[in-house]
């Protein structure tokens, strides 16, 4: 059985809030059957109303969702069989655990029986059986996600969507849900919608990531893809670490760019350059540029150590380097390592592939 | 090494327990201090006024203050449905002619006439007797006194004063619920046509039901919009809820009565739309409808405030969730969003009622005659006839009410599940 490609697609939507801007611009998103996608953004790019207008509690100003090709704009939440989970978890306060799980399938007029079958199935995927009775302010947070999360899938909804459902939860728990809630997904092929501004939690659960900013999508490809390859400055900043350079074409051919910087020239990959004169920023990832480089590379300078940082499994040392005091190296922690000091003169290598040329900052 | 079981000393060596002590000890003082003012207030202004008021509703010793030889003589009075024996006519005039010497006797005369109708004439006329010094000491005084008047014959007369002997009575209580002493010492009910304090009771507590009722009904639309609507807005709202608030409860009232008059505005406007004749003007003051109205307008606050506080914590995407998850807008608001304003409804409504069950101003300016309530009878003791102790018994009734009302409350919800704010 072949899987919709296009399960649910955003066509051409506008929101606007006050009438005078945008909050959402000409969003056009499709999202397959079974897929997980992320919603990843700074707060106010627009991410929680695309989901709050697929869930129905928003109404797009302008153009169409369409569920398994119907136009949902017009049915109410209650009819779109759309499972949430929220923010804060939203679990009914007054209600045990079977409680929360049993209220989609008592709405929907479900036989006693085949409810507690329900609930049991969805309590043991969260791994929470024996909870039933609880009251969620006796659940800890961690707990009280899984009900939430529970709850959302218990009546086999299509479409789940996640709004920041691991935000309040400390670091340790938070990634051990991540997985937890990446694997029911793969256990059970629902389409999750999830929306984050948190990236490291989109790289490890999503098959697609929609960086959003300003209303807009700005690039929509795997986690790998938007991490070794952004097509933009504000993907390269906003995903993982970045050392940035600003400068000015001044060569150009297919695969190799000369920019000039205030008193220097680097090479360059041409991702969204074309000509020569222009602005860029070219983006270099910490971890690609390399101390005392073995192999021959493209382009290798000289820095001075201001700042060395031990963070246990590599140390992150920032460099003064090519007019700029805010270039980082992340240098893995192995038993061959240089002894780095501040204030020592280091060389750093790296290829013009691993620097792309970006939009101008 | 000493041994680890022993007491543990602090580092200069007094015990533990003995230095926590002593640290506490100052810590509670400051706290006791910190509130001594508020209880001695307490204590003056609420726990001795009510142990006064219940002093005063019992308190019967008035008449055993002055007639002491008479109720030591009454002892020996056997046979209670004869008239009693010669010593107690002897006693009873030896007590009378002392209260006349010290212009005590009226007193007495009115508090008798009070247990039994008819007294005040025939001690009146005993007094004047007593005064031209008409009575012989030496000779029989029961058959003088019995010649006075032909009530002095009657042995009811004689049982009244005996019913007065005890210093404490519950008669002012069976007096609030319509009922006596009958002269054979059982509780009877007053004729039928004399049973005004019942009415009122079941009244105060019908108008405080409905006034209860309709500020649930108006107010909890209200709390929910104050609740959900944004800030700018809401602030508005709040001040519209509060404004009447600050306003003179008597300015209030005496608004309706502009209002609802027979020829005030609410009247005019019906005329003017056609819905009532001009010669017909539907009566809304003075009765029952005057009481509603301005009560229920009056205490909407002591409702839409507690219930506001719950609804405020009610976070928004309870109401989503329950949206998401397939319930109709109702079946959310029915199953989610109801049950946790409960603790509200709670706390708003049993205001609202203990307020209203005592509610004395506005019943008194617009309720007439069918629309005052108990506590309106209460102030009609205290000022008109006087009958402070009438008024304390009927008073502590209210109070053991709201007493039992609360405790209901307590039993059916939980006063756990209360949110004042």
């Amino acid at each position: 059985m072949s899987k919709n490609p296009e399960f649910v697609k955003f066509d051409k939507v506008d929101k606007s809030y006050d009438g005078k801007v945008l909050v959402v611009k000409d969003l056009q998103l499709n999202i397959a059957e079974g897929e997980f996608i992320t919603m990843l953004g700074p707060s106010g790019s627009g991410k929680t109303t695309c989901l709050m207008m697929l869930a129905g509690f928003e109404t797009p100003t302008h153009g169409e969702i369409l569920l398994d090709g119907n136009i949902i704009s017009n049915i109410p939440p209650h009819k779109r069989g759309i499972g949430m989970v929220f923010q804060n978890y939203a679990l009914f306060p007054h209600m045990t655990v079977y409680e929360n799980l049993a209220f989609p399938l008592r709405v929907r007029k479900v036989q006693k029986d085949e409810i507690d079958k329900k609930v049991d199935r969805a309590l043991s995927m969260v791994s929470l059986n024996g909870f039933e009775t609880r009251m969620p302010a006796q659940l800890s947070g961690g707990q009280q996600q899984r009900v939430a999360v529970a709850r959302a899938l218990v009546f086999d909804p299509a479409v789940v969507l996640m709004d920041e459902p691991l935000g309040a939860l400390d670091k340790n728990l938070r990634e051990s849900m991540q997985y937890e809630i990446k694997h029911i997904h793969e256990s059970i092929g629902v389409t999750v919608v999830y929306v984050t501004h948190d990236q490291s939690e989109a790289l490890t659960m999503s098959n697609r990531i929609a960086v959003f900013n300003d209303g807009k999508v700005q690039q929509l490809s795997d986690p790998a893809e938007l991490y070794e390859k952004p097509v933009n400055s504000f993907v390269a900043e906003f995903i993982g670490e970045n050392n940035t350079f600003n400068g000015e074409i001044v060569d150009i051919d297919k695969e190799k760019c000369k920019v000039k910087l205030v008193n220097s020239e680097i090479l360059a990959n041409p991702i969204s350059v074309k000509s020569r004169g222009e602005k860029t920023t070219v983006s270099l990832r910490p971890e690609r540029a390399l101390i005392n480089p073995s192999d021959k590379m493209d382009n290798m300078f000289t820095g001075k150590i201001e700042e060395v940082i031990y963070h246990g499994d590599h140390t992150r040392v920032r460099l003064n380097l090519l007019g700029s005091s805010e270039f980082i190296l992340k240098v893995p922690n192995s038993t061959s390592n240089l002894e780095l000091k501040v204030s020592q003169d280091i060389n750093i290598g790296w290829n013009s592939t691993d620097a792309r040329a970006l939009d101008p900052k | 090494m000493s041994s680890e079981t022993k007491q543990i000393l602090t580092t200069d060596g007094i015990p533990l327990e003995v230095s926590l002590k002593k640290a506490e000890k100052k810590n509670k003082i400051k706290a006791f201090l910190l509130v001594a003012p508020l209880l001695l207030f307490l204590v003056i202004t609420y726990i001795f006024p009510i142990g006064d008021m219940f002093m005063r509703s019992v308190d019967d010793r008035m008449v055993t203050n002055m007639l002491p030889k008479t109720f030591k003589a009454m002892e020996n009075w056997e046979n209670l449905d004869e008239l009693p024996p010669e010593e107690v006519y002897r006693a009873f005039y030896e007590d009378y002619k002392l209260l006349a010497e010290n212009q005590q006797h009226g007193k007495l005369g009115q508090r008798l006439n009070k247990e039994k109708n008819g007294f005040n004439t025939i001690t009146k006329k005993l007094f004047r007797q007593i005064k031209r010094k008409k009575i012989d000491e030496s000779a029989s005084l029961k058959e003088q006194i019995n010649k006075l008047h032909k009530r002095w014959r009657n042995v009811e007369f004689w049982q009244a004063i005996k019913r007065t002997a005890p210093p404490y009575t519950a008669a002012k209580y069976l007096k609030g619920m319509d009922m006596y002493f009958a002269a054979d010492g059982s509780i009877a009910q007053v004729d039928e046509d004399r049973r005004i304090h019942r009415i009122l009771w079941l009244r105060t507590l019908e108008i405080a039901f409905f006034v209860t009722l309709f500020c649930f009904l108006m107010g909890y639309p209200i709390a929910h919009l104050l609740a959900t609507l944004p800030m700018k807005y809401s602030n508005l709202l709040m001040i519209c809820v509060l404004l009447p608030f600050w306003t003179s409860l008597l300015v209030r009232t005496a608004s309706w009565m502009i209002l609802l008059q027979q020829q005030g505005i609410v009247n005019d406007f019906f005329v003017m739309i056609g819905l009532v004749a001009d010669d017909n003007r539907p009566e809304m003051m003075y009765n029952k409808v005057g009481t509603y109205v301005a009560m229920t307008q009056i205490l909407l606050p002591f409702m839409v405030l507690p219930l506001y506080s719950v609804m405020k914590t009610i976070s928004p995407s309870l109401m989503r969730a329950g949206k998401s998850l397939g319930g109709t807008p109702f079946v959310a608001f029915w199953k989610v969003y109801f049950p946790l304003t409960i603790p509200g409804i709670g706390a708003g409504c049993l205001l609202v009622f203990i307020l209203a069950i005592g509610y004395y101003i506005t019943p008194a300016l617009v309720g007439g005659a069918s629309g005052t309530l108990i506590s309106n009878q209460i102030a009609f003791h205290m000022k008109t006839t006087l009958d402070w102790s009438f008024a304390s018994a009927m008073g502590l009734m209210l109070l053991t009410g709201v007493l039992v009302i609360y405790w209901i409350y307590n039993k059916l919800v939980g006063v756990d599940n209360i949110k004042l704010g």
